[in-house]
C-alpha cells in the first residue's frame, strides 16, 4: 500500500505506529469536512429556504405576499447578504424566470439594484444609479449604504448630484435645521420634478396635525414650491415656443411647394398634399431597402431618402403638369376639380401598391429621446432634426430662386408672364420646372411627416388644408410670406391649445385667417405691383 | 286549326306557370347563408379593424370546414365603410337590403355603432358588436360581445387607486373626441369622486381622430404630474395612438412616474411601435393574447396557420387581442344559436341566443345574458418589450354586464334585460 509517507529510520510502512497514526490522520480530516459541511449548509440553508420563499411569493399571485418578499430580500441586501444582492441585481435585468413583477415591485427592486451599483467601480454605471435614484428614492433600509458610497465618491461631478441626492433624502432628517437646508438645497436646482417631495412636507396626518412639525421647514417648502413653479412656468413657456416652432416647420414644408407652385402658375393645386404622401412612401421603399441590403447602417436611410423623395414627387409632379394642368391655364374652377380628381387617383393607386393601411416607418436610433435644455423641458431629437431641416430647405428654395437662371425665370413668369415671354423667356418649360420643383420639395416635407406621424394613403388629407391655409395667410409671391405664415401659424396654434384643447385650438386659427384676410386678402407680404393679379 | 294552336299554347303555357310555381324548398335547405362583416378597411381606424375582418374570415372557414351552420355554408360578405361613420350606415342597409345577410358582425367605434343602430333596428337586422364601449345602450337588436364599463373601465382605475397599482392621487383622462371617450370620462369622474378624488385632481382633454401632435398634450401631463402621484387614462382610438406612445417614449415619461393605462390598444395597435421605453405602461381588457390556457393556444394556433395559409401583410408578427376573440365568440354564439332555432331568421335567433355559453380562449365561460352583454373577466396587463402584455391583475370569475352604469345620473329606472 503506497501512503507516500516517507519510511522512517527504525520503522517500516506497515509498522502498528504507523498505521495507528495514517488512521488518525484520515479521520481527522474526514471530521473536518463533515464539520465544514455541516457548517456551510447550517449557514446557506436559511439563504436558500429564504431566497426560494421570495421566489415562489414572487411568482404567485398575491400581491401582499410579493410586496412582503420584496421588503424581505431589501432588508437581506441592508444586512449584507451577499446571495439577497445577487438576486435583486438579476430581478433588476429581467433575468430571473418565472417572476411577476408589476411597476411598484419593479419600481422597488430598480432603487435598491441602484443603490448596490453606486458600489460599481465604472464611473459610467455610478452616474446612472445616482440619475435613477434621484427620481426613485432609495428605501429607507439602504440609507446607510448610500452614505457610504457618498463619502466615498471621488468624482466631482458625480458628487454635486449625490449632494442632491443627501438633500432628497436630508427631507426626512431627524433635525429640523437639516431639513430646512434640504428644502432650500432642492427648491434652488429649479426641477420641477422634485415638487412632488417638497409637497409630501405638507400633507396632514388623518387627524389633522401636519406630518411636517416644524413652522419654519413648512415655510421654507411653500417658497421652495412657488420657486419651483416660476421656473416650471418659464420652461413650459419656452416649451410652447418650441412645439409652435416644431409644428411650423412642418407647416413651412408642407406649404413651401404650394406657394411656389401657386404664386408662380395661379393653379389651385388639390393633390398638393398627395406629393407630401409620396415623399413619405418614398421614404418607406428606401427604409425597407436599408432593412433588407444594408441593414447595419439603417441608422443613415434618411439621407437617401431625402434625394429619393424629392425626385420622386418631382417626378409625379412633371407627368401632372404635361398631361393635366397644361391645358388648363387660365381656368381657375376647372383646374380645382381635375386635381382633386387626381389626388383621389393617386391615393387609390398608393392603396393598390402598398395596401390601404398604414406603412410602419421607424425612426433611427439617434432620433430617439431628446436634448435636456432646463430642467423640465426636453426637445425630442426628431422635432430638432424636422426644424434643422426645414430651414436647411427653405435656405436651398431662396438660393435657387434669387441665385440661379431657373430662379431668375420663374420670378419673371410670376410677375409678368406676358412680358417674360416677349422678353424670351420659356414660359412653358419654366412651368414644369418650377413646378416639379415645388412638388420636390412638397416630397421633402412628406420624407419629414414620416418621422412624426403616421404614413398611410391618406396622409395628405390632413395637411392640404394647413398648406392652404399658411398660402393665404403669408401671401404668393415671396418666401417671407409663407415663412411668417407657417410660423406664425405653428406658434400661435401651440399657444391657444393648452387652454382650450386641439379642436378649439384649430377652430379659433381658422376663425382668424379669415377675419384676417377681410382685412388684407392678399395676405401678409404680397407683391406691389400693377399686375400681380394677372 | 286555330284553335289547336290556341290550345296548344295555353297547355305549354300553363305547364310554364305550374313549373314556375313548384316550391323550391328542397334547393334552399343548402344554399349559403350570408353573414356580413362591417369594418374600416381603411382611414384612421384600419389599424385596429382589419385583423377583426380577418379573424371573422377565419372563424368563417373554421366552421365551414366544421359542417357549416344547419348543413348550409357560410358566405362572407365584407364591405368597407373607410372610417366614414355615415358610410357606416350605407354599408349596413346595403347589407342587410341587398345582400340580405343573416347577420353583420362588424363596428369599432361606438360613433359608427351610433350610425348604424336605427338602420339596424328599422330593418330589424343582427348586429354583433365585439368592442368595449360607454354603455347607455341596450339594444334589441345589437349583441354586445365587448366589455361594458363596469367590465373594463371602472376595475382599470380602482386598480390605479389601490397601492398594487401605483396608489394614485390624480387622473389625467385623455381620450379621442367622441362620444365613447365623453361618456366613458363621465362615468370615471363620477366614480372617481365617489372615491374621494377632487374634480380639480381630475383633468380632461380631448384630441380629434388622427390627431399626431401630442408635444403639448405630454407636456400637460409632465406638469399636472407634479401635483402629486398621477395616472393617465387613455381612450385614444385608432392611429393616433402611435405618436401618442412615440412621444412619451421620446419625452422619457416612465411608467413607474406616470402609468398610462388604454382602454383601446391592444397587441395590434402596438406591432408598430418600438415597446422598449413603454414597459409598464398599462392596458385593460378581457383577454391578452399571452393568457396560457388551452384554448388560447388552439385559438392562437389557427389564427398563425390561417396567416400563413391567407398570406396575410405583416406574416409571422401577426397577433391576436381582445375585441378578436371578441368577434370570435360572438360568431359561435351566433352558429349556436341558429342550431338551436334550427332557423338563421333573426327574431328566432335572438330569443336561442340569450344563455348560449362558450369556453373562450380567455380560458372562461362566457355566457350571453338577456342584457345582451357577456359576462366576461376582467385582466389588467403591463406591456412588455416584446410588445405583449403580461397580466398583473384580473378577476377570480367573469363578471356581470352593467350596461346602464350606476354612475349617471337617471339611470335608476332603466331595465335589467332586453324586452
Amino acid at each position: 500500500m503506497e501512503s507516500g509517507l516517507r519510511p522512517q529510520p527504525g520503522r517500516g510502512p506497515f509498522s502498528p505506529e504507523h498505521r495507528l497514526k495514517t488512521c488518525l490522520n484520515h479521520a481527522r480530516q474526514l471530521c473536518l469536512r463533515l464539520l465544514m459541511l455541516v457548517l456551510l449548509t447550517g449557514i446557506m440553508t436559511p439563504a436558500l429556504a429564504m431566497e426560494d420563499g421570495i421566489l415562489t411569493a414572487l411568482a404567485g399571485r398575491d400581491f401582499a405576499a410579493k410586496s412582503q418578499a420584496v421588503s424581505q430580500l431589501i432588508e437581506a441586501v441592508a444586512t449584507g447578504d451577499a446571495q439577497a444582492r445577487e438576486l435583486v441585481l438579476s430581478l433588476a435585468t429581467n433575468d430571473v424566470p418565472n417572476v411577476r413583477l408589476n411597476n411598484i415591485l419593479r419600481q422597488r427592486i430598480g432603487a435598491a439594484a441602484s443603490v448596490l451599483a453606486l458600489e460599481s467601480p465604472d464611473r459610467a454605471a455610478r452616474a446612472q444609479a445616482v440619475q435613477a435614484l434621484l427620481s426613485s428614492p432609495p428605501p429607507a433600509v439602504l440609507v446607510p449604504i448610500v452614505e457610504a458610497a457618498i463619502a466615498r465618491e471621488q468624482d466631482a461631478h458625480l458628487q454635486e448630484r449625490l449632494a442632491l441626492l443627501t438633500a432628497l433624502m436630508g427631507l426626512q432628517a431627524a433635525d429640523a435645521g437639516q431639513r430646512r437646508d434640504a428644502v432650500q438645497r432642492v427648491a434652488e436646482t429649479g426641477d420641477p420634478q422634485y415638487r412632488t417631495r417638497l409637497l409630501d412636507l405638507l400633507e396632514r396626518n388623518p387627524d389633522g396635525s401636519w406630518v411636517e412639525p416644524d413652522e419654519s421647514v413648512r415655510q421654507a417648502t411653500t417658497e421652495g414650491i412657488a420657486s419651483l413653479d416660476a421656473a416650471d412656468r418659464r420652461a413650459r413657456q419656452v416649451g410652447t415656443v418650441f412645439a409652435g416652432i416644431s409644428l411650423g416647420s412642418v407647416l413651412l414644408l408642407a406649404a413651401l411647394g404650394l406657394a411656389i407652385t401657386y404664386g408662380l402658375i395661379g393653379v389651385i393645386n388639390m393633390a398638393h398634399g398627395e406629393f407630401l404622401m409620396i415623399g413619405a412612401y418614398a421614404t418607406f421603399v428606401v427604409q425597407n431597402l436599408f432593412r433588407q441590403y444594408a441593414p447595419e447602417a439603417f441608422d443613415w436611410y434618411p439621407l437617401a431618402a431625402v434625394p429619393a423623395a424629392f425626385l420622386a414627387a418631382a417626378l409625379v409632379g412633371v407627368v401632372l403638369e404635361r398631361l393635366v394642368l397644361r391645358h388648363l391655364y387660365g381656368r381657375p374652377l376647372e383646374t380645382l376639380l381635375t386635381t382633386f380628381g387626381v389626388s383621389l387617383l393617386l391615393m387609390q393607386s398608393i392603396r393598390m401598391l402598398f395596401g390601404a393601411q398604414n406603412v410602419e416607418v421607424m425612426n433611427p436610433s439617434w432620433m430617439s429621446g431628446g436634448l435636456t435644455l432646463m430642467p423640465g423641458l426636453l426637445l425630442p431629437w426628431n422635432r430638432l432634426a424636422i426644424i434643422l431641416f426645414a430651414l436647411i430647405v427653405v435656405a436651398i428654395a431662396w438660393l435657387v430662386l434669387n441665385h440661379t437662371r431657373l430662379g431668375l425665370f420663374v420670378r419673371a413668369v410670376t410677375q409678368n408672364r406676358g412680358m417674360a415671354a416677349c422678353a424670351g423667356v420659356p414660359t412653358h418649360r419654366v412651368d414644369t420646372q418650377a413646378f416639379a420643383f415645388g412638388a420636390g420639395i412638397a416630397g421633402l416635407g412628406g420624407c419629414a411627416l414620416s418621422q412624426i406621424g403616421n404614413v398611410g394613403p391618406d396622409l395628405g388629407q390632413a395637411y392640404i388644408i394647413d398648406s392652404f391655409m399658411v398660402v393665404v395667410l403669408g401671401g404668393v409671391g415671396q418666401l417671407a410670406g409663407t415663412i411668417v405664415g407657417a410660423f406664425g401659424l405653428g406658434i400661435l396654434s401651440k399657444t391657444i391649445e393648452p387652454f382650450w384643447g386641439a379642436v378649439l385650438a384649430k377652430i379659433a386659427v381658422l376663425l382668424l385667417i379669415i377675419l384676417f384676410i377681410q382685412k388684407r386678402p392678399q395676405g401678409l407680404f404680397a407683391l406691389k405691383g400693377r399686375s400681380v393679379e394677372a | 286549326m286555330q284553335r289547336r294552336t290556341l290550345l296548344k299554347l295555353a297547355t305549354m303555357a300553363g305547364a310554364a306557370t305550374l313549373a314556375g310555381r313548384m316550391p323550391l324548398a328542397f334547393a334552399q335547405d343548402k344554399t349559403p347563408i350570408k353573414v356580413g362583416i362591417l369594418h374600416s378597411l381603411s382611414g384612421t381606424m384600419a389599424i385596429s379593424e382589419t385583423s377583426l375582418k380577418d379573424v371573422a374570415l377565419m372563424t368563417i372557414d373554421q366552421i365551414n370546414a366544421d359542417g357549416g351552420v344547419l348543413g348550409r355554408k357560410l358566405e362572407p360578405v365584407v364591405v368597407d365603410p373607410a372610417s366614414n361613420w355615415p358610410l357606416f350606415a350605407e354599408r349596413a342597409r346595403q347589407l342587410l337590403t341587398q345582400d340580405k345577410v343573416a347577420a353583420v358582425f362588424g363596428c369599432w367605434t361606438s360613433v359608427s355603432r351610433k350610425s348604424v343602430l336605427p338602420v339596424f333596428e328599422e330593418l330589424n337586422g343582427l348586429l354583433f358588436y365585439p368592442v368595449q364601449y360607454e354603455g347607455e345602450e341596450m339594444s334589441r337588436n345589437v349583441f354586445y360581445t365587448g366589455a361594458a364599463p363596469n367590465q373594463q373601465a371602472i376595475p382599470a382605475v380602482e386598480y390605479l387607486l389601490s397601492d398594487e397599482g401605483g396608489a394614485a392621487k390624480r387622473i389625467f383622462l385623455l381620450g379621442t373626441d367622441y362620444v365613447y371617450p365623453r361618456t366613458t370620462n363621465k362615468i370615471l369622474r363620477a366614480f372617481l369622486n365617489s372615491k374621494g378624488i377632487k374634480d380639480s385632481d381630475i383633468q380632461e382633454v380631448y384630441t380629434p381622430f388622427g390627431h399626431a401632435d401630442y408635444q403639448t398634450i405630454v407636456a400637460d401631463i409632465k406638469q399636472f404630474s407634479q401635483g402629486g402621484k398621477t395616472a393617465v387614462v387613455s381612450t385614444i382610438n385608432g392611429d393616433s395612438n402611435v405618436p401618442f406612445y412615440k412621444e412619451l417614449g421620446n419625452q422619457g415619461l416612465s411608467a413607474q412616474d406616470v402609468p398610462v393605462v388604454a382602454f383601446s390598444v391592444g397587441e395590434e395597435e402596438l406591432r408598430g411601435i418600438d415597446t422598449k421605453p413603454l414597459v409598464g405602461h398599462l392596458a385593460a381588457w378581457n383577454y391578452f393574447m399571452s393568457v396560457d390556457t388551452p384554448a388560447n393556444k388552439t385559438f392562437t394556433k389557427t389564427w398563425a396557420d390561417y396567416v400563413k395559409s391567407a398570406n396575410l401583410p405583416g406574416g409571422a408578427g401577426r397577433v391576436t387581442n381582445d375585441p378578436m376573440e371578441a368577434t370570435w365568440v360572438g360568431m359561435q354564439l351566433w352558429r349556436q344559436a341558429v342550431e338551436k332555432a334550427g332557423t338563421a331568421e333573426v327574431d328566432a335567433v335572438r330569443r336561442a341566443i340569450v344563455g348560449q355559453s362558450v369556453d373562450a380562449p380567455s380560458g372562461f365561460k362566457l355566457t350571453m345574458d338577456g342584457n345582451h352583454h357577456l359576462h366576461k373577466p376582467v385582466m389588467i396587463g403591463e406591456i412588455q418589450e416584446d410588445g405583449q402584455f403580461e397580466v398583473v391583475w384580473n378577476t377570480e370569475g367573469p363578471v356581470r354586464a352593467q350596461p346602464w352604469s350606476p354612475y349617471i345620473a337617471g339611470n335608476e329606472g332603466k331595465p335589467d334585460v332586453v324586452a
